[in-house]
């Protein structure tokens, strides 16, 4: 075999990697493509319009945000200004974990950032824990089939309009807080978890009952790491220990 | 083109500016100083944390039960195993508790 073929089986088999990984975020979405097709068309959408917000925002529920929203005829500005605000939690995404695409070129870096969901952060973030590199063909084959599925499924939302009768008896409404809950669990190891997480809770639920939704997301973001921020960095295992020479750079 | 369409076109613009935008700031710094990246380091639990915690309050008892449960099994299985479980518990708990 020549070391072409095998470099081109080992990039097909990186694929396959982050593609495995896909199926539980593909899954976990399937229901939730497929209703906010059927109730985007519920709110005047068209199935076109329905198709094209999954594939060009591509942010579950900013998108559920934003066409009830505009079910209730809310300014343009306003409905944009809040899918804006219900995404923002991406630029604490964004800052993290451009590390690790720091070697790709820029055009897969600039693809990377478009695909840069919850759990695509969250997985890769885990990967590059756990000392694997995050390749471009990995973090494709990752992201790649939960796009696809994801805008398919809204299209047969919104073709078949009100596919999903009894949404409460089957738990639509509950399987995402049981994922990302999943996620949470997934960075346990992770020095401060307990006391970021118990911050980050007790700070989103104040401000979803005092600001309301969707900013509690921010707030609530914002708390847990300004707490790993203000604790002295040793902490987190970075920077020295107070006392073993106080040179905070490496 | 209709509203809808620029408003899909805006939502789509200023939500790729989230997504690029945390990097683009931090990429300006040549030296990341360490509480910056001990701050960096908790985002993921932090962001997630939010997306759960006003849901877990509000719910009820079968919620609950499938909470307690998918993170019984986060400790030992994967996050796909996880997901089944808590999902199955809330579909049957629900049919219990309507």
């Amino acid at each position: 075999m020549s070391s072409e073929a095998i470099a081109e089986r080992s990039r097909a088999s990186e694929f396959w990697d982050g593609a495995r990984l896909s199926t539980p975020v593909v899954v976990a979405s399937a229901p939730f493509a497929l209703l906010f097709g059927a109730l985007a068309v519920d709110n005047g959408f068209s199935v076109f319009e329905a198709t094209l917000m999954s594939a060009a925002v591509y942010g579950g529920a900013s998108q559920m945000v934003g066409i009830e929203l505009f079910g209730q005829h809310v300014a343009p500005w306003l409905i944009v200004l809040s899918i804006f605000a219900v995404n923002f939690r991406h630029v604490l995404y964004s800052a993290g974990i451009g590390r690790r695409f720091a070697q790709w070129p820029v055009l897969q870096q600039m693809l990377g950032y478009f695909i840069l969901t919850d759990p695509q952060y969250a997985i890769s973030e885990r990967r590059a824990e756990n000392g694997q590199p995050v390749s471009f063909i990995w973090y494709l084959g990752l992201g790649l089939p939960v796009y696809v599925f994801w805008v398919v499924e809204t299209a047969l939302g919104a073709y078949f309009g009100k596919l999903i009768s009894n949404t409460h008896s089957l738990g639509i409404d509950f399987l995402l807080p049981i994922y990302f809950f999943g996620l949470v669990m997934g960075f346990r190891k992770r020095p401060l978890w307990l006391p970021v997480v118990a911050v980050s809770a007790i700070a989103s639920i104040i401000a979803y009952k005092t600001v309301g939704s969707p900013w509690h997301v921010s707030i609530g973001a914002v708390a847990g790491v300004l707490l790993a921020v203000i604790l002295p960095p040793h902490h987190s295992g970075f920077g020295a220990r107070p006392g073993a020479e106080a040179e905070e750079r490496p | 083109m209709s509203t809808t369409f620029w408003v899909i076109i805006a939502a789509a613009v200023a939500t790729y500016l989230t997504r690029v935008g945390g990097h683009l700031v931090i990429s300006r710094f040549e030296r990341v100083h360490p509480r910056v990246e001990a701050g960096l380091n908790a985002v993921p639990a932090a962001v997630l944390t939010t997306l759960v915690a006003p849901a877990v309050l509000s719910a009820g008892p079968a919620e609950w039960a499938a909470l307690i449960v998918a993170g019984a099994v986060s400790l030992r299985g994967g996050l796909l195993s996880m997901f089944l479980a808590g999902a199955a518990v809330l579909i049957l708990a629900r049919q219990f508790i309507a």
